[in-house]
C-alpha cells in the first residue's frame, strides 16, 4: 500500500478498558469483540488525524520488538480488518469525525 | 394511541415489579382476578402508575406460538411488540400502551419482562438469566443460561436466604450500587419470588462440578458473561450501546466469580 492512511473510531462503536483488555460492542448486530494489544493501540491511537506511519513508529515500534517496515505492513493489514468489522474507519484522507466515541479507559 | 383496543372501562391493577408500578385495565374480570392471582405479592395499591396498559382480549388464536421469537421494533417514538400470541405497542413519553392477547398470564408476562427490559436499560439497570437470593441484607446472583443451575441452586437455598427469583433477576442501579429487586417471573420451582430488594454482594456464574469451589473470572470475561446473560430484545444501536456500559459498571463494581457446585445445600456456605 502506497500512500498515508489515516484511521478514526467508528461512531456506532462503544469500547470499554476492563482491566487490561479492551472490549468494544457493535450497536449493529450487538457484536462484541476483545482487541489484542496491536488492535487495542490502534484504536486508542485512531483521531483521524495522525497517519497510521506515526502510530507504528510512536507507539508501535517502541512496545513490541518489530522491523517498521514489517509493523507497518501489519499494522495496515490489521486496520483493514478492523475497518471491516466497522470498528474503525480507514481513509487516505484525514477523517474529520467530531462524533466518534471517546477513548474508555479504567 | 392509533391503535389502541376498545376502551377498557373500571377495572384495572397495578403491578409493581422492581419498584415500578404498572397499571393494567381490562375489561374483563376473570381476567383481572388471574392477573391478581398470577402476580400476587406485586399488586401495588399506588395510584400513580409509572406506566399503563390496556389490554383488549381476543378469542384464542389456533395457531399461535408463544415459543416463536420477539420481535421488538422502535419507530416514531413507540415500541411495538410482537410474538405469535400476542401483539403490544408502548410510547414511553405518554407512558401508556395496549396488549392485544388472549385471556392468558404468560403473554402479559412477556410483555412486562420486555417492558421492564426496556424502561431499565435507559436507568442503567437490566434483567438478567439468573436466580437471587438475599441473605444478611445481601443479594447474590446466581447467572447461567438453561441448565446451569439456576433453579437447583434457588431450591437448595437455606431457611435464612429470600428467594427473589429462580430465573429473571431484576437489578437497577441505585446511587453507586446495584440493586437487586424480587420478580414474579419464575422457572422450574414455579414460586414467585418475594417481593423485597436489597444491595448485590457478588454474582456468581453458575457451573456444574464435582466440588464447591469459588474462583476468579476477569472483568473482560466477566463483562462478556453477564451481557450474554442479559435479557435484550432490541436490535437499537443506542441500547446496545447502554447494556454494554451498564455491564461495564456493573463488573467494576461489583465482585464476579465463577462458582462451580455439585447439587448439595453446603454451597450456601459459601455465600454469607
Amino acid at each position: 500500500m502506497s500512500g498515508k492512511l489515516y484511521l478514526a473510531r467508528s461512531p456506532r462503536i462503544a469500547a470499554r478498558m476492563l482491566g487490561d483488555e479492551m472490549l468494544v460492542m457493535s450497536g449493529q448486530g450487538s457484536t462484541l469483540f476483545t482487541l489484542n494489544p496491536t488492535a487495542t493501540i490502534l484504536w486508542q491511537a485512531a483521531d483521524g488525524a495522525t497517519p497510521l506511519d506515526e502510530i507504528v513508529e510512536q507507539k508501535i515500534c517502541s512496545e513490541f520488538e518489530v522491523a517498521p517496515e514489517e509493523a507497518l505492513r501489519d499494522a495496515e493489514t490489521l486496520a483493514q480488518d478492523l475497518a471491516k468489522h466497522g470498528i474503525l474507519l480507514v481513509s487516505e484522507q484525514p477523517i474529520a469525525n467530531p462524533n466518534m466515541p471517546a477513548q474508555e479507559t479504567r | 394511541m392509533p391503535e389502541c383496543a376498545a376502551q377498557i372501562d373500571g377495572l384495572s391493577v397495578v403491578i409493581a415489579i422492581g419498584g415500578v408500578p404498572v397499571r393494567v385495565n381490562t375489561s374483563d374480570p376473570a381476567f383481572l382476578e388471574l392477573l391478581q392471582s398470577r402476580y400476587a405479592g406485586f399488586v401495588s395499591d399506588a395510584d400513580d402508575a409509572e406506566f399503563e396498559f390496556d389490554v383488549e382480549l381476543t378469542p384464542p388464536r389456533t395457531a399461535s406460538d408463544p415459543d416463536a421469537d420477539v420481535q421488538v421494533t422502535h419507530r416514531a417514538g413507540r415500541w411495538l411488540l410482537t410474538r405469535g400470541d400476542f401483539r403490544a405497542e408502548w410510547e414511553p413519553a405518554s407512558r401508556r400502551g395496549w396488549i392485544r392477547q388472549s385471556a392468558n398470564p404468560y403473554s402479559i408476562d412477556a410483555v412486562l419482562r420486555i417492558v421492564h427490559t426496556l424502561a431499565l436499560a435507559r436507568q442503567g439497570g437490566f434483567l438478567l438469566h439468573a436466580a437471587s437470593g438475599v441473605r444478611n441484607g445481601k443479594a447474590f446472583l446466581f447467572a447461567g443460561v438453561s441448565g446451569a443451575g439456576k433453579t437447583t441452586i434457588a431450591g437448595l437455598a437455606p431457611r435464612d436466604v429470600t428467594l427473589l427469583t429462580d430465573e429473571i433477576s431484576y437489578v437497577r442501579k441505585q446511587g453507586d450500587a446495584y440493586v437487586a429487586f424480587g420478580t414474579p417471573f419464575t422457572g422450574e420451582l414455579a414460586k414467585l419470588g418475594e417481593n423485597v430488594s436489597a444491595p448485590v454482594e457478588a454474582l456468581y456464574l453458575l457451573a456444574k462440578g464435582p466440588e464447591n469451589r469459588i474462583a476468579p473470572v476477569s472483568m473482560a470475561d466477566a463483562a462478556r458473561e453477564l451481557l450474554a446473560n442479559m435479557l435484550f430484545f432490541a436490535e437499537d444501536p443506542e441500547l446496545v450501546h447502554g447494556a454494554f456500559q451498564t455491564a461495564c459498571d456493573f463488573v467494576d463494581r461489583v465482585p464476579v466469580y465463577r462458582l462451580t457446585f455439585a447439587p448439595d445445600a453446603r454451597v450456601w456456605e459459601l455465600m454469607r
